[in-house]
């Protein structure tokens, strides 16, 4: 089981106070895309006023033999906006895994950091009195299932399982995670939309590998430096001051500041596909164009680009630095776009392979922002 | 066919050319306007009293004597007011509220009023009842409505002496007939409850739409009173013309239907004086700040309707997602302090109310926006000679502060840098002469001081729709044209002449993530109100 180091890293201790700033820095995580972390929000605080505030733990605390499961939400943010989780389904969902593989969860991982997938492994944690692990696949957020770093290093995203509201139950096994996601996908929307999650069962050793470490506790801090910074008055300064104190993010600017002056959308193949025009306040013809899929993945300048995934791209409000989503794009927004690092783990060759610019059909190979940029 | 928000039929004695009287009702002023067409009559300012019914009396006997216009000339009555607002925010007369959740097995992780702030929900009570029920975004069914779980339901808070019930299903802007028919079982056990259906007042998302139903439920004992003092304000003045109640959105309702949706009158007030801005100047497009004694109200007008609030709106600590204007408050108004040492700084801190006791201009030694305005010529208020010895530098910088407030509030308000019109109203619009950035022109339209007023007097009937169609089914020409015709009739059912009927606001979102092309149209239209 969980083996408990004497001299273990610094222990990241939640309170339910800590889950609203939690929310807000994986909202800034998700580069638009994984729902409303409101939701997310308010599902993780009713859990933890029930079942009380699950332990989170490093990764290195696990046993390298420890069965670590991970717990997703899978649907359309709006279908959530209304039904969001009934919470048998997400017990239900640890333990049908657990039947399958015949072992069962010592902890719980996040698959990814952005939005309520952020928030759901918090609930799952609490209602099962599991341990949470620091860590995620992602250090962001993205469309996909197969799109983790679980992935990348052959971790087999299936045995997976979906469970709906009904408690109606679906097990898949296959070899190839984008054929996970083809069958989940097409199974959610039969199951209503807004479905349950687990899979990639893994060691502790393959976290304490694979996973894309301590995105909880930084998911917090940028939370908090949001929040405290709104407070002083300077809250662009003080999420920019934070993302370059960390390992992963410290890459980090203001890519353009202005006005969304177009918002298209169009839906292909299930995913909102679309376009955000944003404008300079002064010079109308000085534009960025945003291209997103759910999350955000390429910024242009006048043609010029200034960010591309895997590195995050996050539009936030100009004057509150709250990250907007892309369902809440609107003519009109004053908003700034920070285009960020993401973490080393995400951007090596066979990353790039899972979820580089290719796996979007953007014809543009991967560049880290600090080599596109001068002054980073 | 699945239902819209706002239904109800409206037959109205009234014309264009015709008398009405608009009244805005606030926490302070009680405003009243007469018109005849688009002239302004008579307009007067009464102090609102604690019986509500006294000051509109007052008001609107007023105008009528101004006018030299008598009761029975009066065509219409359309009413604004902040009353249930500020009884919601201020935790007053509200009932206790019975809810019913039509959802299970769906939704359980997220119980009703789980983000209520607790002395709210203390008030309100804990009568919650999730039974099956609710759709999925598709239209079908998540479980067959549990009439008999209704039913108990209902006798239960019968026995608890519930009077106001809120009925709110998953995805019931999609089809409400399951809160449809849970209200009919309800009705059955409580013949004398009131009962709001979620789907009568908001869109999709379901805490934020079941909030807006409960609040709806607590408010309608208050709102009983208040709209019988509305009625007995006018039979008092021997009004026998019908008198309509403005919502949010600056479209009317009818008083019985206001009596049964109290809520949608939240936020009307910032609605109202921007619409009054554009009947009073005439444009359609154009930025619109409300000077008052404190803050100023700056929002914009879009086709002759405030720009809404993309963002959702807390009242009172709860969230909701109701159609609100748009609206950037700054700390700018009439009562503002100017800080007569370096550097000089205007507001936010003011004197409020107090203005006319403590302002150098009317005697006391405060030094305010308005005294500033005064000495530099612009405005004749007060006593002038009581600011002569300012020196001239500070009048100049102190002046020249307060505009680049303004300036500074529509710049963040607006959406291109083109220049557009900016349209003053309210009792601080004497703050300002000068050229504003970012405006091609300031208006400062006569009777700028009650726009609220005017803003209900003009008040639209609107209807809106949203809901989420496939395109892979229907396609999207045809689901767009469906969503434009239902909004057309929810506004023609709601009391427009139809040929008036205008779509004033067309938003298309695709759901993520759902193969089938699902999307999200809401459509909203506005007409003239018809003429019988």
């Amino acid at each position: 089981m969980l083996n408990v180091q004497a001299e273990a890293p610094e222990q990241l201790s939640l309170r339910v106070e800590d889950i609203k700033d939690l929310a807000q820095g994986a909202a800034f995580l998700g580069t638009g895309g994984g729902g409303d972390p409101y939701i997310g929000r308010l599902m993780a605080e009713h859990a933890i006023r029930e079942f009380g505030m699950p332990e989170v733990i490093d990764a290195d605390e696990l046993d390298d033999d420890a069965a670590v499961f991970t717990a997703a939400m899978v649907g359309a943010p709006t279908v959530m906006l209304e039904k969001g989780t009934a919470g048998e389904d997400i017990d239900l969902s640890i333990k049908r895994l657990a039947d399958v593989i015949g072992r069962q969860a010592d902890a719980i991982t996040p698959i990814e950091i952005g939005g309520i997938n952020s928030m759901l492994p918090i609930v799952a944690a609490a209602r099962l009195g599991l341990p949470l692990v620091d860590c995620d696949g992602m250090g962001r957020a993205f469309p996909e299932i197969q799109m983790v770093t679980f992935n990348v290093h052959g971790v087999s995203a299936t045995p997976a399982v979906i469970v709906n509201e009904h408690l109606e139950t679906v097990v898949v096994e296959t070899s190839d995670p984008k054929r996970a996601e083809d069958i989940i996908r097409v199974a959610a929307i039969q199951m209503g939309l807004s479905v349950l999650f687990s899979g990639y069962p893994m060691t502790g050793k393959q976290v304490k590998a694979y996973s894309v470490r301590g995105t909880l506790s930084l998911a917090l801090s940028i939370g908090r430096a949001i929040c405290s910074g709104q407070d002083r008055g300077n809250p662009i300064e003080s999420l920019l001051a934070c993302l370059r104190s960390t390992d992963y993010y410290k890459y980090s600017k203001v890519l353009f500041d202005g006005k969304i002056t177009d918002v298209r959308r169009e839906t292909t193949k299930g995913f909102a596909m679309g376009h955000c025009e944003i404008s300079d306040m002064d010079d109308a013809d000085d534009r960025l164009h945003i291209q997103f899929q759910n999350e955000n993945l390429l910024a242009k300048r006048n043609g010029q680009t200034l960010a591309i995934v895997p590195d995050l791209i996050s539009i936030v409000d100009r004057e509150t630095a709250q990250p907007i989503t892309v369902e809440a794009l609107k003519f009109g927004q004053r908003v700034k776009v920070i285009g960020t690092s993401a973490a080393p783990i995400m951007r090596s060759q066979k990353a790039l392979d899972v979820f580089g610019p290719e796996c979007f059909g953007i014809e543009e190979p991967f560049r880290r922002i600090e080599h596109i940029h001068d002054d980073m | 066919m699945p239902d819209i928000a706002a239904v109800e039929l409206i037959i109205l004695v009234g014309a264009k050319s015709a008398l009405r009287i608009g009244v805005d009702v606030g926490g302070t002023n009680t405003d009243a306007v007469l018109m005849d067409g688009r002239v302004v009559k008579a307009s007067y300012k009464a102090p609102t009293s604690t019986n509500i019914s006294d000051g509109i009396v007052s008001a609107i006997s007023h105008v009528m004597e101004g006018a030299g216009v008598l009761a029975g000339e009066i065509d219409s009555v359309m009413i604004g007011t902040t009353q249930f607002t500020n009884a919601f925010v201020e935790r007053r007369s509200l009932l206790p509220v019975g809810v019913i959740r039509l959802a299970l097995p769906a939704t359980r992780g997220l119980p009703p009023m789980v983000d209520w702030p607790v002395d709210l929900a203390d008030t309100i009570g804990n009568h919650v009842h999730l039974v099956k029920g609710g759709y999925e975004f598709d239209g079908r069914a998540i479980s067959p409505l549990d009439e008999q779980a209704v039913a108990r339901a209902a006798r239960e808070l019968k026995r608890q002496g519930i009077r106001s019930v809120a009925i709110c299903g998953v995805f019931s802007p999609v089809n409400a007939d399951m809160e449809e028919r849970a209200a009919e079982i309800v009705r059955e056990e409580i013949p004398e409850v009131s009962i709001t259906l979620s789907s009568r007042i908001g869109r999709i998302s379901l805490l934020e739409r079941e909030n807006a139903a409960i609040m709806n439920a607590s408010l309608t004992d208050l709102s009983t009173k208040i709209i019988s003092s509305f009625g007995k304000a006018l039979a008092d003045l021997q009004i026998q013309a019908s008198f309509y109640i403005s919502q949010n959105d600056g479209t009317l309702m009818s008083a019985g239907f206001a009596e049964k949706y109290p809520v949608l009158t939240f936020a009307s007030g910032p609605t109202n004086s921007l619409r009054g801005a554009a009947y009073l100047s005439g444009m359609k497009h154009a930025l619109v700040a409300d000077i008052g004694g404190t803050t100023t109200d700056i929002g914009m007008l879009v086709n002759g309707f405030p720009r809404e609030s993309s963002v959702t709106v807390d009242i009172g600590g709860v969230r909701t997602n109701f159609r609100m204007p748009d609206i950037l408050a700054i700390g700018l108004g009439g009562g503002s302090l100017v800080t007569g040492v370096e550097p000089v700084g205007v507001g936010p801190r003011s004197v409020g109310y107090r203005l006319t006791e403590v302002a150098r201009v009317f005697g006391g030694n405060t030094l305010t926006a308005t005294d500033i305005a005064v000495a530099a010529g612009y405005a004749d208020i007060g006593r002038r000679d009581y600011v002569n010895n300012l020196p001239e530098a500070l009048i100049d910088t102190a002046a020249t502060r307060t505009h680049s407030i303004l300036e500074d509030g529509v710049d963040r308000i607006k959406t291109s840098a083109k220049p557009i019109p900016l349209i003053l109203v309210g009792g601080g619009a004497i703050l300002i002469n000068r050229d504003i950035a970012g405006t091609s022109e300031v208006i400062i339209p006569e009777h700028a001081g009650v726009a609220n007023a005017i803003g209900a007097s003009i008040a639209q009937v609107g209807g809106e729709v949203d809901k989420v169609y496939s395109y892979e089914k229907v396609g999207r020409d045809a689901a767009i044209v469906d969503a434009k015709q239902q909004a057309v009739m929810a506004a023609v059912e709601a009391g427009a002449l139809e040929a008036s009927v205008e779509m004033i606001d067309f938003e298309e979102v695709p759901l993520s993530y759902i193969p089938g092309n699902a999307v999200r149209l809401r459509v909203k239209t506005a007409g003239e109100l018809h003429v019988c």
